[in-house]
């Protein structure tokens, strides 16, 4: 009697780990390109034409690219170039290909303290802020977007590190969080326009700067090395690059759209 | 700003609508959670037990390291059990790391501790009654604790129920080790923690109210049939 | 043969007092062996030091075979509340046989002839602790008859009885008697140490004080702390 039931539970246990069954690759991604629903868009595609199941891992960029330097991942999928670059150069990812663009807005409170509504000019509209000390929600978590943040503070001739006051929230967690922080606050934040336009709790923020060249935002996939580690599974992760780099995958991309508006903007090869 | 009982409400309703999806992930909860509380008992029984009537030197800092393991951060075990089975770590070549078996294991460390040092304290209270006649028959160490760990089932039943609460509860762990993947590792907590942080409340509000309706009903479910087993034997 | 159990300057100590003081006793086989004393007297500590319960904090119990598992086997106790288990009385009686590595085939025939001989058979399939005070402690027996000790130690077994179901108790006790087993019991029932007992080992302040005859001890004590037992005062503790 105790001898089945024992027998039992480890055959519940091994059906749940072995996936001998299922062809499928691990891709580390980002928090706001999931969450904006892209993948649940354009994985079906590639999944009903190779067969392969295409299993996204959610972090945030240092920890997807982490997640690529452990061998956990057979492709990283991010938007950071600068650390894309340099994990290509240490050798983790075989080669990187650019995919597609997104871009980030400003979004702040609809009474706008600090008088940024209108501008396309991020840069100008940051140095408002500053100057107003408007309660400013940062990500603060080393992710592409809060490294996208960091540089447009630098671009406006501001060390946020050394000038910020109390009115610089630093969250240290994802997009959505973070707004929710800057809803419940009324505070500014630098989001992706994907997590924006998905994102329910908005309360009395709106987009206040869009538009701005350097808000854009550069999507880059790049294949696990194999020579590091032997196990990553470069067939089918390499068909996975080169579908989301061909004809065929920039369209599905392109082809994805909240509410009428397209999110992302294929440029691979570009 | 929506009122408490709106969020409430609005959640029940989009919950409704998810169907499919939604069962898929209570399923998942559900399977990873009991798997863990099975594994627990099945080790945290014998554990808690032995420690209860057995006697050896360091005994008394065992007791004391058991109970203050069942405070463990979820968190914290997730991370552990995912270096452990990252490729990078000692039991990479398993190919566990996100996948549900991982979600088991590190969710079985977690509550082990509890069901363990439940188990342990129960014994020990029902040794002090059955000791002599026990020794007398000449059943002692593992023997006589496992008749008492079967003799005071009902109680431990407790046991095994703060052990299950736990796991169900729990987000940190099997976010960590599992991936979050949508489809694969998804289960009820990673999803309300998911949809909170997309700023979806009312439907977070509505998932969180269906696991605890689960939760509530295989506690229900757990008293019921021991009430009836125990009216059975007295 | 596991008789004679004998202790020799075997003492007793916990927290600090002396229960049981260097005491030297050979128990043999045949007479019916009962241990009075006041309460606090050591009959309780005495007995568990005889079955093994207790290890002496100085001197030796030894019986005649020397092998510890067997001689394990031949004793069986009866304590003064009944401990069973959260099961049927018939399985109750199964675990003893089990624990004893009976065989399967043979647990089960000695288990209905101990329950046949308690008068528990209609009663073997109820829970075993629904049963009432005297019944349970008729279970108690019946446990120890299935595993045919040479020697029983009955600790007080009837002091939670009423006087019916002592009488159904000592019926039973009369019935291990017969069938050549060794008892040994301690009690403070005087009645029932004149019905059962053939030697008093009479016990004071973790000492034996006297060892005599049944009918010798209460109709001749030998000591003034027994014969006021006997009156019924209690001795200056």
């Amino acid at each position: 009697m105790g001898l089945t039931r024992f027998l039992l539970a480890l055959a519940l246990f091994f059906s749940f780990s072995v996936d001998a069954q299922q062809r499928f690759i691990t891709v580390a991604s980002t928090t706001s390109t999931e969450q904006s629903g892209l993948f649940r868009h354009l994985l079906p595609v590639f999944e009903q034409k190779t067969g392969i199941q295409v299993r996204v891992v959610a972090l945030g960029t240092g920890q997807a690219l982490d997640m690529g330097k452990r061998g956990d991942a057979d492709v990283v999928f991010v938007h950071a170039k600068p650390l894309e670059e340099k994990f290509q150069a240490e050798g983790f990812g075989v080669r990187r290909f650019e995919v597609m663009y997104n871009d980030f807005v400003l979004v702040g409170p609809k009474s706008d303290a600090a008088k940024v509504g209108g501008t396309r000019d991020i840069v100008a509209a940051l140095q408002k802020v500053r100057t107003a000390a408007a309660p400013f929600a940062s990500r603060g978590d080393k992710s592409g977007t809060h490294f996208a943040e960091l540089e447009l503070w630098k671009a406006a001739g501001i060390d946020i590190a050394r000038d910020r006051g109390p009115w610089y929230r630093d969250t240290g967690s994802g997009m959505g969080p973070t707004l929710n922080t800057a809803s419940g606050m009324n505070a500014y934040a630098l989001t992706d326009r994907g997590t924006w336009l998905s994102f329910k709790n908005r309360g009395e923020l709106v987009i206040s700067v869009e538009g701005d060249q350097r808000l854009f935002n550069q999507y880059g996939v790049m294949l696990v090395n194999p020579a590091r580690h032997p196990h990553v599974k470069k067939d089918m992760g390499q068909a996975f690059v080169d579908w989301v780099i061909s004809s065929e995958g920039q369209k599905t991309i392109a082809g994805y759209k909240i509410g009428g508006e397209q999110l992302f903007f294929p440029n691979a090869g570009k | 700003m929506q009122g408490f009982s709106y969020s409430a409400l609005d959640g029940l309703r989009l919950v409704a609508t998810l169907d499919l999806r939604l069962w898929e992930i209570v399923g998942l909860s559900l399977a990873v959670s009991l798997s863990a509380v099975l594994a627990a008992t099945l080790l945290g029984l014998p554990l808690g037990a032995a420690l209860a009537v057995g006697r050896f030197p360091g005994r008394r800092v065992a007791i004391v390291a058991l109970n203050a393991l069942m405070g463990l951060p979820p968190v914290v075990v997730g991370l552990v059990v995912y270096l452990l089975l990252s490729r990078a770590g000692p039991l990479g070549s398993l190919g566990l790391l996100f996948t549900p078996g991982a979600m088991v294991v590190a969710q079985t460390l977690l509550i082990l501790p509890i069901i363990a040092a439940l188990c342990r304290q129960a014994v020990e209270d029902a040794w002090r009654e059955y000791e002599e006649q026990l020794r007398s028959l000449g059943v002692e160490g593992l023997p006589a604790a496992l008749t008492l760990v079967w003799d005071i089932r009902f109680s431990l039943v407790t046991a095994v129920l703060a052990g299950l609460g736990r796991a169900c509860a729990e987000v940190g762990a099997v976010m960590i080790v599992g991936g979050n993947i949508d489809g694969v590792t998804r289960v009820m907590t990673t999803t309300i923690a998911l949809e909170t942080s997309k700023g979806d409340l009312p439907l977070a509000l509505g998932l969180g109210i269906v696991l605890i309706a689960i939760v509530l009903a295989l506690n229900a479910a757990a008293d019921m049939v021991k009430e009836a087993a125990q009216r059975r034997v007295g | 043969m596991i008789l004679p159990l004998r202790l020799d300057q075997a003492s007793f100590s916990a927290g600090g007092r002396e229960i049981i003081a260097a005491l030297s006793l050979e128990i043999g086989a045949g007479p019916n062996t009962v241990i009075l004393g006041a309460n606090g007297a050591g009959k309780s500590v005495l007995m568990r030091l005889m079955h093994g319960l207790l290890e002496p904090t100085a001197g030796k119990v030894s019986w005649h075979d020397a092998d510890r598992r067997r001689s394990r086997r031949q004793q069986a106790m009866v304590f003064q509340r009944p401990v069973m288990l959260r099961r049927s009385a018939r399985a109750n009686v199964l675990y003893a046989l089990q624990a004893a590595d009976v065989a399967a085939g043979e647990r089960e025939r000695r288990a209905d002839e101990a329950l046949r001989e308690v008068g528990l058979t209609q009663l073997a399939d109820r829970p075993a602790r629904v049963l009432s005070g005297g019944e349970q402690q008729r279970l108690a027996l019946a446990r120890a008859w299935a595993l045919h000790p040479e020697v029983l130690f009955l600790d007080e077994p009837t002091a939670s009885l009423d006087p019916s179901a002592t009488r159904e108790i000592e019926t039973v006790i009369k019935a291990f008697d017969a069938s050549g087993t060794k008892i040994v019991m301690a009690t403070h029932n005087l009645g029932q140490a004149r019905r059962l007992g053939d030697e008093v080992i009479y016990l004071h302040q973790g000492r034996v004080l006297e060892r005599a005859p049944v009918d010798q001890f209460f109709s001749h004590p030998a000591s003034v702390e027994a014969a006021a037992f006997i009156k019924g005062e209690l001795p200056w503790v």
